[in-house]
C-alpha cells in the first residue's frame, strides 16, 4: 500500500544508551512500515488511522474497545517523537546486544529477520491511560495487558502468553506430515520440536498455520494479517520456553519462528492489491535465481576528525549516511568502513507459477522473491516450492530531477519458509502433494455422485466422448485411471506389489487409437506421451549427462520416470526397437528403473501404469492369426499387461449406423451442447484424483473367497484340454481390476461385485486378444508361450502321425522327402502345409528317431 | 459538453473531468468506459480514431486517443499501480486528489509532491499485454483499413500528418529522447573532463552523443527485438495496458484496443537511469538488464496503451463489420445483402481459382473448401472442422506454388508462405520459446493468429539430414495439423497452446506431413510464363470483384451449421449401404472427411443446413479426388 518512499533520518545514537537496554525481544516487533507514522507525523499533521485494506475494516470491529479515539494520541504522539530521552527508539541495537538481562537466554544472539523487512522497534500504544500514550518497550509486564502495536490489534503480552500456550498444548494425533518421524504425535507436537532443536541445533521451529488455526482462529488471524509484528512475538515466546527447558544450550543464534502453510494459501494469480503485507503461501516453481547478494544491515562510520564511531542500520534499503559528526560537530566527515559493516545475505528468486495452476491459451505470471540467510540458496531453478511469505510492493523510486513518479509498485514477497514440493519424488512417498486440496462442496459432490448406481458406466461414457463406443477398452481404461491399492510385502521378501494397471491396445490402424492415448495423455496430470518411433532406452528411462556449467554428473529422467504415479502412453509401440522394449520388462512389472551409468548406480521409481498402442505387422488386422502374430510382440511383455484389447472395425451394419449418427451430430452440434452431454472433463478429473488419493480398498472376506473360485475356474477350464489357462499373474491382474472398480465405487471394501466386473473385463479383454483364431477358445497360453494349445496339440499329434506313417513302411532305412509329404497328405484328414511336415520332422529328428539330410529322410 | 476533438486529443482531460465530479467512490471507471463506449457508437467515430496499424508513433500526439489492432504475443506479471493518489504542496499544504489510471507516470505539479502515505491513496492492479500487429496481415487489410479512416482530413488539421510537420515532429521527438542524457553527457564531459579541451570538446561531445544516440536509442545497442513471430514484420510492437477482465483475453488473440497512447519520455529516462543505479539500489537489482530491456523498453520504440476499451475480433477483414454476432440491423442488412448475391460471386471465384490452378477445377473446388475451413469446436482433443489440404502433383517449374501464394494472399487477411527446405527446418524457430533470464516468451513461427493461412511449401525441399532442431520443427508442424495445438516450449515443461490455423501443403508427390485430405493437381495448361500467366489473372480481376471474394471467403467462415434429422438418417443410410458393398473402402475417417467437405461445400453456397443433394455431391466430390489418388498410384506404380 503506501509505504513511504523516503524516510526521516530520525537516527539517534542509540548505542550509547546502555542504561536502557531493551531486551533483544523487544527489538523484534517492528511495526509494519505502512503502518509507522512519518515524516508528517512528527510535524504534527498525524494521519489518524493508517491505510492498511483488511486490517482496517477489522480492527475497529474486532477491537474496538481497544481504540481510544484517534484524535487524542495524535496529540500525545508529537511530544514523544522529540523526546530524545523516551524509550521510544527507532531502530534498535538488535543484533549487538551481550548477555541480555532474560535468565535463560544468555548469550545467545539474536540473529536478525530480514525477512520481516525493517527491522525496527514496535511502537506501541496504550490504549487505556487516555491521552498519554506512552510508547514503552513491550514486555515491560506492568503495562503489557493494555498495549497493542501501533496500528494494530496486536496484544504482545497475550499474543506471546497465547503462542506459548499453543507450543506447550498443541497435540494433533491425526495429523500426519512427512517429517514427522521420530515424534510421538500424543505428545504436544512443538515441545518435541524444541527439543529436536537442542539436539540438533538448528534454531529453526517450523510452524504449521493449520495447526495455530486449529488451536486459536484468533492468533492465526493476526498471524496472516500483521505477520510483521507477530512473527517477533512468537520468536520471543520461542525462545523463552526454549531457554527455560535447556538453559544450557547453545545455539548459533535465537530461534527463529517460520510458519507454513497459512491457509490462504494462494494461486499466483490470485493475489492483489489486498494481500500485501500479509503472509501468504503460494506455490510455484524456481524459474531463476540470482547470485547471492550482501546486503549491508548495519554500517559503520568512523568521524575522520576525531575517530568517533557511530552505527547505522539499514531502513528499507537505504542507509543514511551521517552528515555531521555527533562528537565534533564536524559536517561531512564520516566515511564507511566496510569490514566493521554487517552484511547479510540475500538472494532474487524468480517464482513461476506452476503449469497446472495457469489457465488455457495465457501465458504462467512469475513473481520476485527475496530470500534471506539461512534460505539462500536452498532452491535450484526447475524446484517445485510452496513458499510462505511476506507479499510486500514498494514504489518505484523518485526520480530525484524530474518531479513525476512512476506510478507503478514493485512487489515481491519476503520468503519465510520454503517447502519443495517434489524433491521427494524420486524417492519416498509423495501422497501429499498428490493430495489436490479440495474443497467441501466439492468432496460432497464427488461422493454424491458416487453413490449413484451407474457411476461406473457414467465415468467410462465421460471418458473421452468424442470416440464412439469401445465401452470395454473406455471401462479398462477407467480402471487403470483409478489403479488397484498399493501393497507393501517387504517384510515377507517379495517387496511392493505392483498396483498399477497395464493395458496395450492394439488393432487396426484408424480406429482413433492414438486419439485415446491423447485423450488420457491430457486427463491425467502426471502423464507422459511418447511414440515407440521417436524414443530411445535412454529417453524412456534415464540418462546422466555433465552440467555444463558446474560440471556436475547429473541424472536427467525420462518420460517412465517422469510418469511415476501417473500415465505414460506410448504409441506405435510395435515400432519400438528391441533395446528400449527390454527397459519395459523392469518398469512393468518390478516398478523401479535400475540405473547403471557413468559411476551413477541407482535406482528409481517409475510407478507408472503403461497405456500402449500397436498396429498389426501387416498394417491391417488378420483374423486368422493370433495376436503374436499380428503384432509380433515378445510375449514375455505381452503377459505383463493386465488388459490387451483388441480395435477393430467392426463389420456390422447396427454398429454403422450408430457410427455414422455420432459423427454426424459431431459436425453440426455447437460446443455448448455437446459439454452438457457429458460429466465436465474436470470432474473426472478430480473425481479420479479424490479417489486415488482417499480411497485404498481392502479385499474383503466374499471378495477373497470369489476371487479364488474365479482363478480356479479359469485354471479348470484350461486344464480339462490339457493346458493351463491362468497363471498367478492373471490372477493378480483380477485382484487389481477389482480393487480399482472399488475406488470407482468410493468403497473402501472390495466386494463381489468388483470382483464380477474384473471378471468380465478380464475376459473380455481376453476373448478378444488370447481367442486361438483355429478354434475359437480362450486360451491364455497364446500370451504366455506365445503359441496356442491346440495348435501345440495339433503339431504334436502331426508328428505321431508321421512316425506311424514310417513305422508302417517297414524296414527301409531311407525315404524319398516328397514321397513321404504325399503319403503324409493321403493319409491325414487335414490339409498338412510343407511347414507343418517339417516341423513334424523336426519334432521327430528331436526324438532321435530320423534325420534329414537333402531331400532323403534317413531312420536310425 | 466537450467536443469531438477533446475526447480525441485529450481523454485524460475527460478522465479528469468525470473524477473530479464522482471523486472518491469508485463509480468514475465505469463512467469513463461508458463515456467512451458511447462516444465510439456514434456513427462512425471509431474510423475518426488514428490507428497505430497506420500512422507511425512518431505522427500521433501522446495522451492522444488511438486504436491498435493487434495480437496478444505474450501477457506480462500483473502491476499494482497507484489508482488514486494525493499530491501535497510543501508550501501551501494543499492537498490535490488525483487518478493514476491511464497513465504510466503519477504526475503532480511543480511544486507538489505526491504524498506516498496518505490514507486516500488506492493502489489498484493492471495487467500488461505485449502485443504485436496481426502476424502475416495482408497488404490489402492495411490498405483498406487505412482508407476508411479519413482521420488525416478531420481530426487533427492543425498538428500532425504534413510532411513539413512531420519532420519537425520526429526531431522534436527525438530531442526529447535525447536532451536529458545528453546533457548530462555534457555536464559529465565539462565537469570531469576539465578545462583542458574544455572549448572543442562540447561540441564533438554533442555531435558524437547524438550520432551514438542515433544507433543506441531507436534500436538499443544489440537491437531490440520487437518478437515479431514472423520473420521481415514491420510495425509497432506495444505494450497494452489493461484495466479491466484481462482473464478473457488468451494468448494469440486478436483484439482491436482502443486506449490513451503514453510515449512518456520519462519512461526511457526512468529505465536507463535505474539502470545506472542498480548498483546502488538493491531494490532495483532484482530484474536482469535483459528483462529491463524487454519489459520496459523505450517508449518512442514501444509506445504504451492504456485500454479504454477492448475487443477481440473474430476477423480482421475491414470489408466486413467488425463483429458479425450482434444483432443491429445493419450487420443484418449487410449480411443478408451479400447473401442474395452468393451464388455469381461463389462461380467467379471457383472460375478464378481454377485458372490459378491450372485449370484444373476440382482441386479449386477444394481450395474453396479449405478456404472457408476453421476449427469449430472441440471435442475433448479433436478439433472438429480443421480442413488441411494437401495439394500434391504441384509442378516445380516457373515458381507456381510462389505465384499460387501470391494470390492467396491476395484473398485472406493473413497468411504465411512457409518455404519448407532442410536448412529453414533446421534453423528456423517454429515453436515459441520462454526466455526465462529476460523473461518473456520468445515468439516462434507457429504463433498465428486464429484464420491464418499457413501455406507449406514443399516443392523446395531436398533431401538432406534434419538435426534435433528440425525434427522438432517437423513434429510441431504435424502436431499443429492433427490436433491444432502448438506446445510451446517453457523449458522446464510444455504448455499446450490451441489454435486455429488453415494449413495448406503444396508438393509433387504425397507430402511428409499429415493432411486430412490430399488433392492431386491435374493441370490443364502449362503456361510458358508463369509469372506473366498469374499476374494477368489478377489484373483481370475487377478490385470491385476481389473485395468480394474477400468478404465471400471471411464471412461464410462465420456461419452456423446444423444437419437436419433426416438428413443425418439419410447419411446414416448412405454409409450403411457403403459399408455393405466393400466395408474395406469406406471407414470411419472416410465418413468423418465425406461430412466435412459436405460442411464445408454447404457454407459455400450460402446454405446453413445439409441437403440432400449437398451430400451427394459431396461424396462426388471425394470419390473424383479418390479416383484421381488411384489413377495416380497406378501411374506411379508403372514407373516402378
Amino acid at each position: 500500500m503506501s509505504s513511504p518512499a523516503s524516510t526521516p533520518s530520525r537516527r539517534r545514537g542509540k548505542r550509547g544508551r546502555g542504561s536502557n537496554p531493551p531486551t533483544p525481544q523487544d527489538a523484534r516487533s517492528p511495526p509494519s512500515q505502512k503502518r509507522r507514522t512519518d515524516d508528517s507525523t512528527s510535524t504534527g499533521d498525524l494521519q489518524p488511522m493508517p491505510t492498511s485494506p483488511p486490517a482496517d475494516v477489522q480492527s475497529p470491529g474486532a477491537a474496538d474497545a481497544l481504540f481510544s479515539s484517534p484524535p487524542q494520541f495524535r496529540h500525545s504522539a508529537i511530544p514523544l517523537d522529540f523526546d530524545i530521552s523516551s524509550p521510544l527508539t527507532y531502530g534498535t541495537p538488535s543484533s549487538r546486544v551481550e548477555g541480555t538481562p532474560r535468565s535463560g537466554v544468555r548469550g545467545t544472539p539474536v540473529r536478525q529477520r530480514p525477512d520481516l523487512g525493517s527491522v525496527r522497534k514496535a511502537r506501541q500504544v496504550d490504549l487505556h491511560s487516555d491521552g498519554l500514550a506512552e510508547d514503552i518497550v513491550a514486555t515491560e509486564q506492568s503495562l503489557g495487558q493494555k498495549l497493542v502495536i501501533w496500528g494494530t490489534d496486536v496484544n504482545v503480552a497475550s499474543c506471546k502468553e497465547k503462542f506459548q500456550r499453543f507450543l506447550q498444548r498443541f497435540i494433533d494425533p491425526l495429523d500426519k506430515e512427512d517429517e514427522d518421524i521420530g515424534l510421538d504425535l500424543n505428545e504436544p507436537r512443538y515441545m518435541q520440536r524444541l527439543q529436536e532443536i537442542n539436539m540438533v541445533g538448528e534454531p529453526f521451529l517450523n510452524v504449521n498455520c493449520d495447526h495455530l488455526r486449529s488451536f486459536d482462529e484468533n492468533l492465526y488471524r493476526q498471524l496472516i494479517c500483521y505477520p510483521q509484528e507477530v512473527i517477533p512475538t512468537f520468536d520471543m515466546a520461542a525462545n523463552e520456553i526454549f531457554f527455560d527447558r535447556y538453559p544450557d544450550s547453545i545455539l548459533e543464534h535465537q530461534i527463529q519462528v517460520r510458519p507454513y502453510n497459512a491457509l490462504k494459501t494462494r494461486n499466483m494469480r490470485n493475489l492483489n492489491p489486498e494481500d500485501i503485507d500479509q503472509l501468504i503461501t503460494i506455490s510455484g516453481m524456481v524459474i531463476r535465481s540470482s547470485q547471492l547478494i550482501p546486503e549491508m544491515q548495519e554500517a559503520f562510520f568512523r568521524c575522520q576528525v576525531c575517530a568517533f564511531t557511530t552505527r547505522v542500520e539499514i531502513d528499507r534499503g537505504r542507509i543514511a549516511e551521517p552528515s555531521v559528526c555527533k562528537n565534533c560537530n564536524t559536517t561531512h566527515s564520516m566515511a564507511l568502513i566496510h569490514n566493521r559493516s554487517m552484511f547479510s545475505d540475500k538472494q532474487m528468486i524468480k517464482l513461476q507459477e506452476s503449469p497446472e495452476d495457469m489457465p488455457a491459451g495465457q501465458t504462467p505470471h512469475t513473481v520476485a522473491l527475496f530470500a534471506h540467510n539461512d534460505l539462500v540458496d536452498k532452491v535450484q531453478p526447475g524446484d517445485r516450492v510452496n513458499v510462505t511469505g511476506i507479499y510486500r510492493a514498494v514504489p518505484i523510486r523518485v526520480n530525484p530531477r524530474v518531479s513525476s513518479v512512476k506510478s507503478v509498485y514493485k512487489t515481491h514477497i519476503d520468503v519465510i519458509h520454503y517447502r519443495k514440493t517434489d524433491s521427494k519424488r524420486l524417492h519416498g512417498v509423495d501422497e501429499e502433494t498428490e493430495q489436490k486440496r479440495f474443497t467441501e462442496e466439492r468432496v460432497e459432490m464427488l461422493k454424491e455422485l458416487s453413490k449413484k448406481a451407474d457411476i461406473y458406466e457414467r465415468l467410462a461414457l465421460a471418458l473421452a466422448p468424442s470416440i464412439y463406443e469401445h465401452e470395454d477398452i473406455k471401462k479398462g481404461i477407467l480402471l487403470q485411471l483409478f489403479g488397484g491399492s498399493r501393497k507393501d510385502f517387504t517384510h515377507t521378501g517379495r517387496g511392493n506389489f505392483r498396483a498399477e494397471i497395464n493395458i496395450l491396445l492394439c488393432g487396426d490402424p484408424g480406429t482413433s487409437k492414438s486419439q485415446l492415448l491423447q485423450y488420457v495423455y491430457n486427463l491425467v496430470p502426471r502423464g507422459q506421451y511418447t511414440s515407440g518411433k521417436g524414443s530411445s532406452a535412454v529417453g524412456l528411462t534415464a540418462y546422466v549427462m555433465k552440467d555444463p556449467e558446474t560440471r556436475q554428473l547429473v541424472l536427467q529422467t525420462g518420460a517412465l520416470v517422469l510418469s511415476d504415479n501417473g500415465i505414460c502412453c506410448i504409441d506405435e509401440f510395435d515400432k519400438m526397437n528391441e533395446s528400449t522394449r527390454s527397459v519395459l520388462h523392469e518398469v512393468m512389472e518390478q516398478q523401479t528403473l535400475s540405473i547403471a551409468k557413468a559411476g551413477i548406480i541407482c535406482q528409481l521409481n517409475a510407478r507408472t501404469s503403461i497405456l500402449a498402442a500397436a498396429n498389426p505387422i501387416e498394417s491391417q488386422w488378420n483374423p486368422k492369426k493370433t495376436t503374436i502374430e499380428n503384432i509380433q510382440l515378445p510375449h514375455t511383455l505381452l503377459s505383463r499387461f493386465d488388459l490387451i484389447f483388441l480395435m477393430l472395425d467392426p463389420r456390422d451394419e447396427a454398429y454403422d449406423r450408430r457410427l455414422a449418427r455420432h459423427l454426424v451430430s459431431l459436425y453440426y452440434q455447437s460446443e455448448e451442447k455437446m459439454e452438457e452431454e457429458y460429466m465436465d472433463m474436470a470432474v473426472l478429473r478430480d473425481y479420479i484424483a479424490y479417489a486415488r488419493s482417499y480411497v485404498n480398498p481392502r479385499l474383503g472376506e466374499e471378495a477373497g473367497q470369489a476371487l479364488i473360485e474365479a482363478y480356479v475356474d479359469m485354471r479348470k477350464i484350461g486344464s480339462g484340454r490339457g493346458m493351463v489357462s491362468a497363471y498367478p499373474r492373471q490372477l493378480e491382474s483380477l485382484i487389481r481390476l477389482a480393487e480399482a472398480h472399488a475406488k470407482v465405487r468410493f468403497s473402501e471394501k472390495v466386494e463381489t461385485i468388483d470382483v464380477e466386473e474384473a471378471k468380465r473385463l478380464h475376459r473380455e479383454a481376453l476373448k478378444q486378444s488370447a481367442t486361438d483364431p483355429k478354434t475359437g477358445i480362450v486360451d491364455i497360453s497364446i500370451l504366455t508361450t506365445g503359441m496356442s494349445a491346440t495348435a501345440r496339440k495339433r503339431k504334436e499329434e502331426l508328428a505321431q502321425a508321421l512316425r506311424k506313417l514310417i513305422q508302417s513302411k517297414g524296414k527301409a532305412p531311407s525315404l524319398k522327402y516328397q514321397q513321404l509329404l504325399d503319403d503324409l497328405r493321403a493319409q491325414s484328414d487335414t490339409a498338412v502345409t510343407k511347414e507343418m511336415f517339417e516341423e513334424a520332422l523336426r519334432a521327430l529328428a528331436d526324438e532321435d528317431f530320423l534325420t534329414v539330410t537333402g531331400k532323403t529322410v534317413r531312420l536310425l | 459538453m466537450p467536443c469531438v476533438g477533446d475526447w480525441l486529443n485529450s481523454p485524460l482531460s475527460i478522465v479528469q473531468g468525470i473524477f473530479a465530479q464522482n471523486a472518491p467512490n469508485s463509480d468514475w471507471e465505469k463512467k469513463v468506459t461508458e463515456y467512451f463506449k458511447e462516444k465510439l457508437k456514434e456513427n462512425n467515430a471509431t474510423n475518426w480514431v488514428p490507428s497505430l496499424n497506420d500512422v507511425p508513433v512518431h505522427y500521433l500526439k501522446p495522451n492522444s486517443l488511438v486504436k491498435f489492432r493487434c495480437m496478444v504475443q505474450d501477457m506480462f506479471d500483473p502491476e499494482f499501480y497507484m489508482g488514486v493518489y494525493e499530491t501535497v504542496d510543501p508550501n501551501t499544504n494543499a492537498r490535490v486528489l488525483h487518478f493514476g489510471k491511464y497513465r504510466d507516470v503519477a504526475e503532480c505539479g511543480p511544486q507538489q509532491e505526491i504524498d506516498l502515505n496518505s490514507s486516500q491513496t488506492v493502489t489498484l492492479e493492471r495487467q500488461t499485454f505485449y502485443c504485436v500487429p496481426v502476424p502475416g496481415e495482408s497488404a490489402w487489410v492495411k490498405e483498406i483499413s487505412f482508407l476508411t479512416e479519413p482521420v488525416q482530413a478531420r481530426v487533427s488539421p492543425s498538428t500532425s500528418y504534413t510532411p513539413s510537420r512531420h519532420k519537425r515532429s520526429y526531431e522534436e521527438d527525438e530531442d526529447m529522447d535525447l536532451h536529458p542524457s545528453k546533457q548530462k553527457e555534457q555536464h559529465v564531459g565539462k565537469s570531469s573532463g576539465g578545462d583542458i579541451h574544455g572549448c572543442v570538446e562540447p561540441k564533438r561531445l554533442e555531435t558524437e552523443a547524438s550520432a551514438g544516440h542515433h544507433v543506441i536509442s531507436p534500436n538499443c545497442s544489440p537491437p531490440l527485438d520487437l518478437n515479431f513471430p514472423l520473420p521481415g514484420e514491420k510495425g509497432p510492437a506495444c505494450l497494452v495496458k489493461v484495466y479491466e477482465s484481462w482473464e478473457s483475453f488468451k494468448v494469440n488473440d486478436v483484439l482491436e484496443v482502443f486506449g490513451v497512447l503514453s510515449v512518456d519520455p520519462v519512461l526511457s529516462i526512468v529505465n536507463s537511469e535505474e539502470r545506472d543505479s542498480s548498483t546502488l539500489d538493491p531494490m532495483e537489482c532484482m530484474d536482469t538488464a535483459e528483462e529491463q530491456r524487454v519489459h520496459s523498453p523505450p517508449a518512442s520504440l514501444v509506445p504504451r496503451i492504456h485500454v479504454i476499451l477492448a475487443q477481440k475480433l473474430q476477423h480482421i477483414n475491414p470489408l466486413l463489420p467488425a463483429c458479425l454476432k450482434d444483432e443491429e440491423s445493419k450487420t443484418c442488412e449487410f449480411v443478408s445483402n451479400f447473401m442474395s448475391e452468393l451464388s455469381p460471386v461463389r462461380a467467379e471465384l471457383l472460375g478464378f481459382l481454377t485458372h490459378a490452378l491450372l485449370g484444373d477445377s476440382l482441386a479449386a473446388e477444394y481450395l474453396i473448401l479449405h478456404l472457408i475451413s476453421t476449427v469449430y469446436a472441440r471435442r475433448d482433443v479433436l478439433p472438429l472442422g480443421k480442413f488441411t489440404v494437401n495439394l500434391s502433383g504441384c509442378p516445380r517449374s516457373g515458381a507456381f506454388t510462389e505465384h499460387l501464394y501470391r494470390l492467396i494472399q491476395q484473398l485472406v487477411p493473413a497468411s504465411y508462405h512457409l518455404r519448407m527446405s532442410i536448412e529453414s527446418m533446421n534453423h528456423s524457430r517454429f515453436v515459441p520459446r520462454k526466455d526465462y533470464t529476460a523473461n518473456r516468451l520468445v515468439s516462434g513461427l507457429l504463433q498465428l493468429a486464429s484464420n491464418t493461412s499457413l501455406v507449406i511449401d514443399e516443392t523446395q525441399l531436398e533431401q538432406g539430414q534434419l538435426d534435433t532442431a528440425g525434427v522438432h520443427n517437423v513434429t510441431a508442424l504435424g502436431n499443429l495439423i492433427t490436433w491444432q495445438k502448438v506446445d510451446y516450449d517453457f523449458n522446464y515443461h510444455r504448455m499446450e497452446f490451441p489454435c486455429n490455423i488453415n494449413v495448406l501443403i503444396t508438393s509433387e508427390g504425397r507430402s511428409l506431413l499429415p493432411s486430412d485430405c490430399q488433392v492431386h493437381l491435374q493441370p490443364q495448361i502449362i503456361p510458358p510464363n508463369m509469372e506473366e500467366y498469374m499476374s494477368s489473372l489478377l489484373t483481370a480481376v475487377l478490385p470491385s470483384v476481389l473485395n468480394k471474394f474477400r468478404i465471400y471467403l471471411s464471412l461464410l467462415r462465420l456461419l452456423d451449421y446444423s444437419i437436419s434429422d433426416e438428413v443425418t438418417k439419410a447419411v446414416e443410410e448412405d454409409f450403411v449401404e457403403m459399408r455393405k458393398n466393400n466395408p474395406e473402402s469406406v471407414t470411419a475417417d472416410d465418413l468423418h472427411k465425406m461430412l466435412l467437405v459436405a460442411r464445408f461445400l454447404s457454407l459455400s453456397a450460402g446454405q446453413t443446413t445439409l441437403s440432400r443433394e449437398r451430400w451427394l455431391r459431396a461424396k462426388q466430390l471425394e470419390a473424383l479426388r479418390k479416383a484421381r489418388l488411384q489413377q495416380q498410384q497406378c501411374v506411379n506404380g508403372n514407373e516402378l
